[in-house]
């Protein structure tokens, strides 16, 4: 892997523990407000959860909180490609949430009427006829759905890969392959140890992901986490049929055709973790209920074959909400991590956010949900 | 119902492996993609019959040897479930996934045993990608399957000792090949000159070699020697292959024109279960690390025949052998004293066997023009037609090794998994950064190692004794 200059001993404005979306999304914030940054990452740049997930860019169905972020985060997903100078495929074919019963429906127009009480409107109601013009080869038995049609998806691997990429062009200071093994508080500089290096900043970030918790530990947070291994599974490519990223009501599913024609299945069935390796296998029980959800919704996948599955390790909070925010023990520390997969879309505007926590000690979004301490 | 014993891959290893097993009473599977039993040596042995006295024998007698295999799983208490296609494994538990009439099934068992055999090293040679551009082992395959003769002027290129049978079975089938392009160098005759010795205590495959070299002499066919810079030409389909022999340029108008490296084992199955592999650096391959017996990293799993290291059909029915009898006695089937007893004859039959092999290892070495293509235009995944140049522009970014390859150009991720780029996509990265192959290691395999439609998926079949998580 290649790495920027790196240094036995080194001194930095900054330090960003993980390369992940939101650790290279703020690294590379900071960077373009004139700080020194050191990213430090112990596997490759979006190694895990960034890079293997369902890559949607979705504000549909998240908790209120949230709403504000994914909607500010969308801005910056439009022009993706200005910030970053590298094709994301970034698709704008909106998101979908199917109901496949009237119980689902009235689920619609509860979640509807509490948006339109915060003020929004992005979501809007299908019915039967309005979904089957939208999503033709939809299964009959399904009722209607809610749609917000100016979001989408993007590539992880591309979209992570983009950041590192941008990162490094202006300026940020890589050191991979280096998994931090001890935090020192000295005086009002913290030291962080790496592998075999040793190196120094006046503020430190936690954008760890799974390992976040861990990380919070070391600076004296403690914050519940749970690492949980999502599954995906690809199909091979099929002539195109579907426009937006869709979800089921009541069941457990992401779907989506990729530009390429392959359609991604996800929707959080969980693998097995060997958090020692460091690896995450899919459950063969779980992909065939998957494809039973699948074959259920969209009748005509069933003879379109499955080319290939996989794992993210990720980390869960207790209420699936992220963590984002300083440190609760130490000072000079800030956390992005727990994002309990559903992470990626936020990563560019999480970037924004700790750049203006750590240079203008406030956030213009409202950030008091994600507190390290509410826990 | 769980099995004592799992047997995947019904070729000379599969075969004789599942019916050791049974012979102690254990309850055996045997899983195999084919319709009927032999693999590829003895592909379709149960439909064939030796020619009439006279008749020109277009297989030949080796193929012929496969029978009392066949004869003895007839006879065997051995559960046989032909078109099986493995999709899935796990090791703990010990569980394997596979798919058979349009259903999947998830089934248990105590041991088991993976005798998935080889595959033809993948020539990326530009054009290969052509239709009429075969591997010689896909038309040995037609030749075994239909009897049929094929037509149009063939050109056979590469090196190996299938490259020479199958020549051997062309020329003896009255085909018309227009010619021979061996890529030995005599740097490869040199370097395999001191392996001599011991091949000599091999004669019977030693004299099988020669004569096949006489055969192909004496038929008056055109030969190139030290051949390189093989590329295939035509439009829709391939017209001819053009080369430059010990220096000199030359082209070759064909019809149909048969790649060959060698074999390597095949090693979906035991990456997929994430067991150790070494690499073999006289042929260029990996291979799953096993103990005499053919355990692997993983206790209870083997690894029997070819698919652990190439040894050739008779080396495989010893391994399979051997394997059994282990895994018997890791059930309590079969006392050690005994187990070392029966074995004795297994392991002899393995030993003669492999003293031919540094021989063949050293004058076959796949060349390194062939292994690790140069031209910027090869394509290196057939599946998603990612050439040379694509996989060094990635590098250029910083992906330096082939999984972040897949996930930045789709490099591996078509339908064969990456069987046909896996090792050339090392083989590339590895002379880019100035490593080995095995620095930059391989593909991670996900599950399915080979693609399972969705409805077969959601229709699974599980045992009890599959816990679920």
């Amino acid at each position: 892997m290649r790495t920027g200059a790196s240094s036995n001993s080194a001194r930095y404005d900054v330090i960003v523990i993980g390369a992940g979306i939101q650790g290279l999304s703020s690294a590379l914030q900071l960077a373009l407000r004139g700080r020194r940054v050191l990213v430090i990452e112990k596997d490759g740049p979006g190694r895990h959860a960034s890079g293997v997930n369902a890559g949607g860019v979705r504000s549909l169905w998240r908790h209120p909180a949230e709403i504000p972020l994914a909607r500010a985060s969308l801005e910056i997903w439009r022009n993706i490609e200005k910030l970053l100078g590298t094709d994301c495929r970034y698709h704008s074919n909106g998101s979908l949430r199917i109901a496949e019963s009237d119980h689902d429906m009235a689920r619609l127009d509860e979640r509807v009427a509490e948006l339109a009480g915060l003020g929004y409107e992005h979501e809007e109601i299908l019915g039967q006829n309005a979904l089957r013009a939208l999503v033709p080869d939809v299964a009959a038995h399904c009722r209607g759905g809610l749609y917000s049609r100016d979001e989408g998806s993007a590539s992880p691997f591309h979209a992570t890969w983009g950041f590192f990429e941008r990162a490094q062009s202006e300026g940020v200071t890589f050191l991979i392959g280096n998994p931090v093994s001890r935090i020192e508080r000295v005086g009002a500089v913290w030291r962080v140890h790496a592998g075999a290096n040793r190196v120094e900043a006046d503020v430190l970030i936690n954008c760890a992901g799974a390992w976040g918790g861990e990380l919070a530990r070391m600076i004296g947070d403690d914050v519940p986490l749970e690492m949980e291994a999502p599954t995906m599974m690809v199909t091979q490519r099929v002539p195109r049929f579907l426009g937006p990223v869709c979800g089921v009501v009541s069941r457990k599913l992401s779907f989506k055709q990729t530009g390429d024609g392959t359609v991604l299945i996800g929707g959080g069935h969980r693998g097995f973790v060997d958090r020692d390796a460091e690896i995450a296998t899919p459950d063969p029980r779980k992909l065939a209920l998957s494809a039973r959800t699948v074959s259920d919704v969209f009748p005509m996948m069933r003879d379109v074959p499955i080319a290939r599955t996989w794992c993210g390790i990720e980390g869960m909070t207790p209420d699936h909400l992220p963590v984002i925010g300083p440190s609760v023990a130490a000072q000079d520390a800030f956390h992005a991590f727990g994002f309990s997969a559903h992470g990626f879309a936020l990563g560019p505007i999480v970037g924004c956010i700790i750049a203006d926590l750590v240079t203008k000690g406030d956030a213009e979004l409202p950030v008091a949900p994600f507190a390290a301490d509410r826990f | 119902m769980k099995a004592d014993v799992m047997v995947i891959g019904a070729g000379p290893a599969g075969l004789s492996a599942a019916t050791e097993a049974a012979r102690h009473g254990l309850k055996v599977m045997l899983l195999d993609e084919q319709a009927s039993p032999g693999g590829q040596i003895y592909r379709a042995l149960a439909r064939n019959t030796p020619p009439p006295a006279g008749a020109p024998d277009i297989l030949g007698e080796d193929y012929w040897r496969g029978r009392p295999l066949l004869d003895a799983i007839d006879q065997a208490a051995v559960e046989y479930v032909p078109g099986a296609t493995v999709w899935t494994a796990e090791t703990d538990p010990l569980t394997v996934g596979y798919l058979k009439d349009e259903r999947s099934f998830l089934r248990a068992a105590r041991s088991l045993i993976i005798a998935t055999g080889a595959y033809e090293r993948p020539v990326p040679v530009p054009g290969w990608t052509l239709p009429g551009v075969m591997s010689a082992g896909a038309a040995q395959i037609l030749m075994k399957a239909g009897g049929a003769a094929l037509n149009g002027r063939i050109v056979l290129a590469g090196s190996g000792p299938l490259l020479q049978l199958v020549t051997c079975q062309l020329l003896k089938s009255g085909a018309e090949i227009a010619g021979l392009l061996e890529t030995t160098t005599t740097k490869d005759y040199l370097a395999a000159a001191r392996h001599l010795p011991r091949a000599l205590r091999a004669r019977d495959l030693l004299r099988k070699g020669l004569e096949m070299r006489r055969t192909i002499k004496a038929s008056g066919i055109r030969v190139h020697k030290g051949v390189t810079n093989l590329q295939c030409h035509g439009k829709e389909t391939v017209d001819g292959i053009s080369f430059e022999s010990r220096g000199k340029p030359d082209r070759i108008e064909a019809d149909l024109v048969l790649l060959h490296e060698g074999v390597v084992p095949h090693v979906q199955m035991s990456r997929l279960l994430d067991l150790s592999h070494e690499w073999f650096e006289p042929q260029r391959y990996w291979r799953p690390v096993v103990d005499e017996w053919g355990e692997t990293s993983a206790k209870g799993v083997f690894i029997a025949g070819d698919g652990a290291g190439i040894d050739g059909a008779r080396a495989a029915e010893a391994s399979g052998r051997l394997a059994a009898l282990q895994a018997a006695a890791q059930l309590g089937a079969l006392p050690n004293a005994e187990r070392d007893e029966q074995a004795g004859a297994a392991f002899a039959q393995k030993a003669k066997e492999q003293r031919i092999r540094p021989l063949l290892d050293h004058l076959y070495r796949p060349p390194a023009h062939i292994v690790c293509p140069e031209d910027p235009s090869t394509i290196v995944c057939r599946c998603e037609e990612v050439c040379v140049r694509d996989i060094h522009a990635c590098m250029e970014t910083g992906c330096d090794g082939p999984n972040q390859l897949k996930a930045y150009s789709r490099c591996g991720m078509g339908p064969c998994q990456g069987r046909m780029c896996g090792l050339t996509v090392s083989e590339l990265m590895a002379k880019q950064r100035g490593v080995t192959p095995d620095e930059v290691g391989y593909y991670r395999i996900r599950t399915p190692i080979k693609p399972i439609p969705l409805s077969a998926l959601a229709a699974m079949e599980a045992d009890e004794e599959v816990v679920a998580s």
